[in-house]
Formats: structure tokens, sequence, C-alpha cells
């Protein structure tokens, strides 16, 4: 890992609560208390199903939330430099030049009526301050770079004439136009099919290689997150329940939760005939988490402990940490 | 082919299974971990499980009662409906008021087409709002007052009539289009094209140019007025009502209850249509506004009811303009009626389309 | 064991038109172009591809919801392509559908109770509301939904909830077949599972065969007993679910194979990925010889660009169209590098409005 002038880690996130406030409605506490750090040229997957808080947390940390209506707390520090208070100027500037995002849906994350090329140069020459013929010609290079054919046709073109994923490809370009240190991919894959998500993982894990770039994998995949990413952080309800690097995660999985999952999904290599052991009931059936886990509706491993108030991180070997009273270490792996 | 259950055995029945991973029933049915655990604990946790999987009431909420939950909130839609009643109110009751009834006589009312005040009237000066006639005198020395209050019935029926006219037509020919498209093939695509080339053209006229030619047709009268603005709405009623069928007929309910064995005329009738409605309703609360606005115009035009004993807002206008640098109030006080009228129905109109859009529910 | 049913050479095509009043056909997009597979009685067969390989349509044109171009549908000995509408209304009892988005697949002004009689109904099953009543509120049970369900309409439920209901319709008519369409994607993960399971059991206890359509090879080799692989409108492979992951033969099988992520880093760290080049050709303007050539890394230059090679047997119960199988099996070819091939989507685009909706995975 390069360590850069600032001596510590390129992204500190801790505490971060987002709460969205309507007249009227019940307030909603889309994450609350999330904790995780990205160093320098590391993949951080965040995983969890929809509603767990992972896209909220990387809006809250872009500065991309709505402004009214939402309230942010916690800190988010990136390269020393809090996110959260600074002038929403300065993190414009910031945001596209040093930290890029990729979204799941790249038709909509494109404007429809500008071709792909001046879209691509515009960041150049809004961030680099470049020359309209030098971002032109330097977007035809990314264009190639990502690995879309023939880029010098294709920058006239408009983002309906391309396929979804050659729109994943340039919506990537324009992320990568100004060599951020941070690129944060949202879902980037779930529209895609399957042979066309593995080019374009592929092109991500590739980047981050070459540009040293940090990125930040969200996603609800567990397969897409073991083949990338150095740490995990799942997400329930809004909170981290277990962060590890990605070999001790999947190797001896610590929380019922990611056990759950881990458990729920068919796997390609698993003998036939083996049951799913799904996790019973909905996302919907939390609990408060100051009532005490919010996992416990849903978890075999409930003990009454579980309901006095909100689990804390409890730290393992191997940098890991986990959320819950009552874990299954024996099943994991983990002599007790 | 016969209907014979094919679970009769209980045992073999995968309830209990089913049930253990079904979200429904949350953890009542949940095998429990052994050890201790508080009853009281374990109450409450069960308890909130089946808060969370029963909705508060007993009835399932249907759209239809949603949308009017909705509704009820809506600050818009409760001013557009307060204007709209108190429009209908008046309509209803005017006309028994003009001239009030006996016991009614203190109230300063009087016929619609009496000229109480004809001896006030000289040329150059019409006498303004008094305490006998609250909003003054017209040029005939009728009471205006009296004539607007009249007046709001012929209006509202012109309103109801055109839109109704234009409902029923444009549904009809929208409907069997779009009912002819979704389902109908190769016969049914060739119906609905020539159908909407018929309503492109009315389309492509401007619709003050339609309800003109109708209205020179028809002769002068309150029904060519109620015929021309409903023909002019026509082309609006029937492109949404197509559209939205189609667009419904390509949900996958609609294969879902053909897949079912459900007749066409059913899936038609019974899925396609009612869900293709909300729409057409919202636009024929609006229509209603234009077309009250719309017959106004084809009064001042001349176009309208010539029969002084029937007043209307628009032909009161109309009347009006001759007085105008004189008392310009006769002008006011019916365009401003009418204004408030129309945008009573606007307001609830679109209400009822932020109500009912998908995208701004739950 | 029987063949409950037999797809023979099945086609459809859908007419690209243009015209004002009357209609010109200008071309076809060639959704489904060439199909035969045969399910037997208590099977489920998986059908997996890409979207726009025409798995979907393939899928509805077996029920004759999509009209079927060419080729014949046999279910149970009689050949629904020659049923007139109302024969093949009464047949429709046997046959039914669960589709992937359980939101629009639900009509929202019916509650549950009668999206789920509707179909008993139609078949004058029951006489009247108490007695079909009666006979869902078994069929309820069987899915895992409670009895107050049947009063509530469908948004007041959760996804995975509303996938109950989907099935629930489905099973209502006591069918023989039913065609799962993206059964499970639409639902969150730890959701899948149940839903997945939920099948598997409702297939135990009523001896129901299933067409399990579905873009995840890992759910479709979960659940099937034999998987076949479409590309461009035509089964590549077909094999028993165990042997496919052992030895998948077609090269659009094994990138396919390669491409899905295992949740198990060591595996996905040693694993060999095979990427394809560009995109899925326009199903309108197919690539003339073997469909995957454009795009194949064992591609050759005789025989593939020109020939359509047939659905063979190259061991028993694995088929395979494919010209250089055995070659490529022995390693006696090796894969290639491929430049992608320009794909518009511009093409798709105009043929848009004649093809039904393809689920997007």
């Amino acid at each position: 890992m390069q360590v850069e002038a600032y001596d510590g880690p390129l992204l500190e996130v801790s505490d971060l609560s987002v709460t969205f406030r309507r007249r009227g409605q019940r307030d909603v506490h889309a994450v609350t208390g999330v904790s995780f750090t990205v160093e320098a040229g590391e993949v951080v997957g965040l995983v969890g199903e929809s509603g767990c808080g992972k896209s909220v947390t990387a809006l809250a940390i872009t500065g991309l939330l709505p402004p009214r209506g939402v309230e942010v707390t916690g800190s988010a520090r990136f390269a020393g430099a809090e996110l959260l208070t600074m002038d929403p100027k300065q993190r414009r500037d910031l945001r596209g030049r040093d930290i890029a995002m990729v979204f799941q849906d790249p038709i909509s994350s494109l404007n429809p009526v500008v071709p792909i090329g001046v879209q691509v140069a515009e960041v150049l020459i809004r961030h680099r301050h470049q020359s309209r013929t030098v971002a032109q010609r330097e977007a035809a290079q990314l264009l190639d770079r990502v690995g879309i054919p023939d880029p010098n046709r294709r920058l006239k073109e408009y983002p309906h004439q391309l396929s979804g994923g050659m729109r994943q490809r340039a919506l990537i370009a324009m992320a990568i136009a100004c060599q951020p240190r941070l690129l944060i991919a949202d879902e980037p894959t779930t529209a895609l099919d399957v042979t066309i998500q593995a080019q374009i993982l592929e092109l991500l894990k590739e980047l981050v290689r070459e540009l040293n770039t940090a990125l930040i994998m969200i996603t609800h995949d567990l397969g897409v997150v073991a083949g990338m990413c150095d740490r995990i952080n799942v997400l329930y309800a809004g909170k981290v329940v277990e962060t590890a690097a990605r070999r001790p995660l999947f190797a001896a999985p610590h929380h019922p939760y990611t056990v759950g999952l881990l458990n729920s999904i068919p796997r390609l290599d698993a003998p036939r005939g083996e049951r799913l052991h799904p996790i019973p009931g909905s996302v919907r059936d939390l609990l408060p988490w100051p009532e005490g886990c919010a996992y416990a509706p849903r978890c075999t491993r409930r003990v009454e402990q579980c309901l006095a108030g909100t689990p804390e991180l409890i730290p393992a070997p191997d940098g890991r940490n986990y959320r819950c009273v009552n874990p299954d270490l024996e099943r994991a792996g983990v002599p007790a | 082919m016969t209907a014979e259950p094919t679970q009769q055995d209980p045992t073999q029945h995968p309830t209990q299974d089913a049930v253990d991973s079904g979200a429904s029933r949350g953890l009542s049915t949940q095998p429990r971990p052994p050890g201790p655990f508080g009853q009281r604990r374990a109450e409450r946790i069960d308890r909130l499980a089946e808060l969370a999987a029963t909705p508060p009431d007993e009835r399932g909420e249907s759209l239809t009662r949603e949308t009017f939950k909705r509704l009820r909130r809506s600050p818009m839609a409760i001013a557009g409906s307060v204007v709209i009643a108190i429009f209908v109110v008046i309509a209803l009751v005017g006309p028994l008021l003009t001239p009030p009834p006996a016991w009614l006589s203190f109230l300063p009312l009087y016929g619609p087409t009496a000229e109480v005040g004809l001896d006030q009237i000289r040329p150059g000066h019409i006498p303004g709002n008094s305490a006998d006639h609250w909003f003054g005198l017209d040029h005939l020395g009728r009471d205006v007052l009296s004539r607007m209050l009249f007046g709001a019935r012929t209006t509202l029926l012109v309103g109801v009539v055109a839109t109704m006219i234009g409902f029923t037509v444009g549904a009809a020919i929208g409907g069997l289009a779009g009912a002819a498209n979704a389902l109908g093939g190769r016969v049914g695509r060739w119906l609905d094209t020539t159908l909407m080339r018929g309503i492109d053209m009315l389309l492509a006229m401007p619709p003050l140019l339609l309800a003109f030619s109708v209205a020179a047709v028809l002769g002068r009268s309150l029904l060519a007025v109620m015929i021309a603005v409903g023909v002019a709405a026509v082309p609006f009623f029937a492109r949404l009502l197509r559209g939205s069928m189609i667009a419904q007929a390509h949900r996958d309910y609609v294969l879902a209850a053909s897949s079912l064995g459900v007749r066409r005329p059913q899936i038609v009738l019974g899925h396609v249509l009612p869900n293709s409605l909300a729409p057409v309703i919202v636009q024929a609360t609006l229509t209603l506004a234009t077309a009250i606005i719309e017959a106004a115009g084809l009064s001042f035009l001349g176009l309208g009811n010539p029969d002084s004993r029937t007043p209307e807002w628009g032909t009161m206008l109309a009347q009006a303009q001759n007085q105008l640098s004189v008392r310009p109030e006769l002008a006011i006080y019916p365009a401003v009626a009418i204004i408030i009228t129309a945008l009573g129905f606007t307001l609830l109109g679109e209400a009822m389309r932020e109500a009912l859009d998908p995208k701004l529910r739950r | 064991m029987s063949a409950l049913l037999e797809v023979r050479d099945l086609k459809v095509h859908f007419p690209i038109t243009r015209g004002i009043i009357f209609e010109r056909v200008i071309g076809h997009v060639r959704a489904v172009d060439g199909v035969d597979l045969t399910i037997q009685a208590g099977q489920t067969y998986g059908l997996v591809g890409e979207s726009g390989c025409g798995k979907s349509t393939l899928g509805r044109a077996v029920l004759r919801l999509t009209e079927v171009t060419e080729g014949s549908v046999v279910f149970d000995g009689i050949d629904l392509t020659t049923l007139t509408p109302e024969q093949l209304r009464v047949m429709r009892q046997r046959m039914q559908m669960i589709f992937q988005d359980p939101m629009s697949s639900l009509d929202p002004r019916q509650n549950v109770e009668s999206i789920l009689t509707e179909g008993l109904a139609a078949h004058g099953i029951g006489r009247n509301r108490a007695e079909r009543r009666e006979l869902i509120s078994e069929t309820l049970d069987a899915v895992g939904l409670p009895r107050w369900a049947l009063s509530r309409y469908p948004h007041e439920f959760s996804g995975g909830q509303r996938q109950r209901i989907g099935i629930a319709r489905a099973l209502a008519l006591r069918p023989d077949l039913i065609i799962a369409d993206e059964p499970v994607s639409a639902l969150d993960v730890s959701i899948q599972a149940q839903v997945i399971n939920l099948l598997e059991e409702l297939q135990d206890s009523l001896g129901l065969t299933y067409l399990v359509i579905a873009h995840d090879l890992a759910v479709v080799r979960h659940i099937s007993d034999v998987v076949g692989v479409m590309y461009l409108g035509a089964l590549v492979e077909e094999a028993p679910s165990d042997l496919l992951y052992a030895e998948p033969l077609h090269p659009y099988t094994r990138s396919l194979m390669s491409a899905v992520p295992i949740p198990d880093p060591d595996l996905e760290d040693r694993r060999e990925r095979i990427l394809l080049a560009g995109d899925l050709p326009s199903p309108a303007n197919p690539p003339p010889g073997c469909r995957f050539h454009t795009r194949c890394p064992w591609a050759q230059p005789e025989l593939c660009p020109d020939e359509r090679p047939p659905l063979q047997e190259i061991r028993p119960g694995h088929r395979v169209a494919c010209h250089w199988v055995n070659e490529i099996a022995d390693g006696r070819i090796r894969p290639h590098e491929v430049t992608a091939e320009l794909v518009s989507a511009t093409e798709d685009t105009t043929t848009a409005p004649t093809l039904p909706a393809t689920p997007v995975p």
C-alpha cells in the first residue's frame, strides 16, 4: 500500500448517521453510527440488502443527499479534510476530481441529449481546466482505456446508442478522467448481464491496480465482493454488523446475518440437492437499534441479551469486528 | 379436466415449512433457541413481529380508498372541493331564490329577467352597487347579483354536459381503440389505427375553431355550445384512455390473467379498463374547468344562448363589453366568477393527479 | 417418467413494421429461432441465458401467450399450436406462469381473494364465492400466507409475500406445469432462498413440473434437474445440472459459468475467467453461421462463420451445439483473442415496440 504525504487513512468515516425527517411522518434512521476506513489503493466492500443504508452512506460521504429534510451527523474525513462540514463549492471541486462515483443505472446517470465524448471531456475541462481540443483527445484515450471499441466514433454517439455495458464503461471513463484517489461504485453491475458484469468487474480491478485508486464497492452480491474486496463491511438496518478482511470473512463469518446471507444464496459450485437455509422474515421485520439488535426478530441464535440495547462492535483477531452477543464461533471454525 | 384438489393428505402438506420460511408469520412459528429466554421479552419480540406483519385495521386498503385518504390531507384538494361545493350549492339554490320565495322576500333578489331598475338607466349612466342591488344593475336595469345566481346553474350545466359528451364519446372511441390494439390481434391493430387517424384529424383542428364550426352548423343555442365544447374535448379523452389502456395491457398482470384462462372481454373490462380510468377521471375534472371557460368564450363570441331569459356567465360577460367604459364591474363580476370556478376544478384535478401518481405513493 | 412437454423446432419471430394505416413488414426479430426441448413430468427444466436471448419469449410461446411463428409445442400429447382460442383457454388450467416482478404481475385493484379466485371462476370451478374461498384457503396455507391476507391488496405486502401471492395464483388451478419466469430476481437476497425453497417444497408435495427461466446460473442450477443454455434465440447446450457444472462443453456456457461470481475468495482468485468480448448481437440481425462465433474465443475460420451447428447429443443426456466441441474438450483448439465487434444499440431500439419487455437481470 502506498503511503502518501498525509499519514493516515484516505477516507475515515466515523459514527456517520443519516436521518430523513419529513413533516407528518416518522423519522427514518437510514444510517446509524457507521464507521469504516479506506486506505489508499484499497478495495472496501459495503454489503447488504436493500434498505440497509449502503447507498445512503455513499451519498452522505459525497454530499449528494438532498440538503433539506436530511440530517447527517458524525464525520467523514478524506485525506484529513472533513467532508461533512466542507464548503459546498470546495466539495464540488473535490467530487469528480478526487472522489468519483459510478452508479447502478448508467442510462439515468448520463445526459441523454449530449454526446458521450462531450460528457467525458466536460469532466476534464471542469476539473483539469483543459482546452476543448485537448480534452476531446484525452476523452478518446479514456474510452479506449475502459475498453470501448472504436473510441473516436463513439465520442460522437449519444447514450441511447450504446449498450448497457458500454454505457457503464463510459460512466467509468468519466469517473476515472481525473485519476481520482477514491472511486465509489454503487451497484455498478446490478443492471448488467453476468458476462458483461464480469467484464466491468475486471475493468474496475485493473483500474484500481494501475491507478492505485481506492474503491468502495457497494453491492448486495457477496460473490462480487469475494472476488475483489480487501475489506468487507456487512450492513444491516443502517449499522455495520460485521467487518473483516475478505478471506477471514468468508472462511469464518461471525455475525448470524452474514452466516444467514451466505447460507441463503445458491452457489454454483455447491453439490446439487442441498437445501438452502433462508433467513426467516423480511428486512421489514426489524427492531429499532436502541431497543436491541435489529436483526434479532429474524435471528435463529437470539438470546435474551439481544434485547438489552444495541450490541457493541466486538473486536476479534485479524482486524475483525462483529456486532453480536451470541455469535456461532464454533461453527465459524473459531475455538471458543 | 377436473379440479380435484391435489393436496388432500394433511401430513404431506408443506404448510409448516412454508410458514417457517414465511415472511408473513414472522416469529410466531419460529423454533425458539434453547436456553434462558425471558418470557416477557419473548412476548415483546413476538408482538413486534406481529405488528410488523399485521396492518392495523381488519380490511385491506384498496387503491381508491388510499387515494381518498391522501386527497383528504391535500390542502389543494380541500380548497378546490370547497370552491366547487360552493359553486354547486349556488347552482342548485340560485334559481330558487331569483325571485326569492315570500318568506325570504327581505333579500334584495329579483327574477333574472325582471327589469326592476330600468327607470334608473340613462344613456352613459348605469348605477353601481347599492343596498337594493348589491352587484348593481345591468344596461337593461336587471339585478346583476340575481342574474349571476341564476346563471350559475346554466354555467355548471354547460360545463358538466360538455364534459360528459367529451368523456363519453372520447372514452368510447379511445376504449374501443385501446381494447382493439391491446388484445385484438391484426384486425384490432388496424381498427385502432383507423380510429386514431380520425381522432388525429380532430386533434389537428384548434378546439375553438372546432367548436365554432359545430356551433355554426347547429345554430345559436345552449345545446350547440355544449356539443361544440364537448366535441372539442373528444380527442383528448380518446387519446388519453387509449394510451393508458395500451400501457396497462402490456403489464404482466394482464398476461397473468390470460394465462389463467380468463376470457378476453373479461380481461379488458375487469382489469385493463379500471386500471386505465384514473388519468381519464383527472382529465375530466380539468376539462370541466376548460369547458366552462370555453363555453364562456363561445358565448362571448356571440355563439351562445341568444335567449336572455336564461342568463349565463359567458353571455353576461359578452353583453358587458358595451358598458365597459361606463360600468366595468359588469364584466368583472362574471369574469371573476368564471375564474374562481375554473380554478376550483383545476385545483381538485391537480390534487387528484398527485394522489393517483404511483411515484408519489407510499 | 414420461415427457410432459415437448417443444419442437419452435420459432417466434416478431415482425418489424412500418406504415401509417397499412403496416408493411420490413424485417423480423428472431427472438426464438429453432428450439427443441423436452421436459419430463415431475422434473425441473432450467432455462438460462442473458437478457435478449429469447428465454422469456420462449416461456411465453410455450403457453401461447405469444403467437408461435413455426414449430410445435406438445403438452401431454396435445399440440398447443393447433388449438382454437377457446380450447387453448380451457387448456390453460393445466399450465400456469409465475412472473418476475410480483408488483406488476398483480392487478393493484384486486384484493388477494379476487386474484386467487379469478382463475377458478374463469374455469367454472366452485359454484359460488364461499366454495371458491374454501378451495383457495388450502393454497394459501401451501404458500405460507395467513388467512387475513385474503381481504388485502398487493401493495400492502412485502416483495417476498407478493411473490407468494403470485405463486398461489398459479397453484390455485392445480396445474401440472408451471413456467416461472425469473421468479426470484426481483427479490432481496435473503428472500430469494425462501421462494426457492417454497418452489421446491411445492414440487415435492404436489408433483409439479417446472420450467424455470432465469439469468442467474447459480439459481437455475440449484433448482433444476436439466439445464438448457440459450444464446440469441437458440439452445447452445443442454445437460443434467451436475454435469453442466462439472463439464461445460460449449464455449458460451464455459464463459457464462466462469463469469458467475462465487462467494469464496480462494476459488475466485484461483479460477480462470473467460471474458467475452463485446455485447450480444441484435436478434433482428443475427450473425450467420454459429450465432456465437463473433464473440467465441475458440472460433475457427472454417465452419463457424458459415454453418449453424445443430444441437447434438455428445454424451448421454448432454447436448451441445458446437462444431468443434470435441476438439475444444480435448484441448486441441486453444482459445484466442477476440476483438469486440461494434453492436449498435439503435438497432434494438427500433424493434422495441414489437418486442415484449425482456427482463433486465
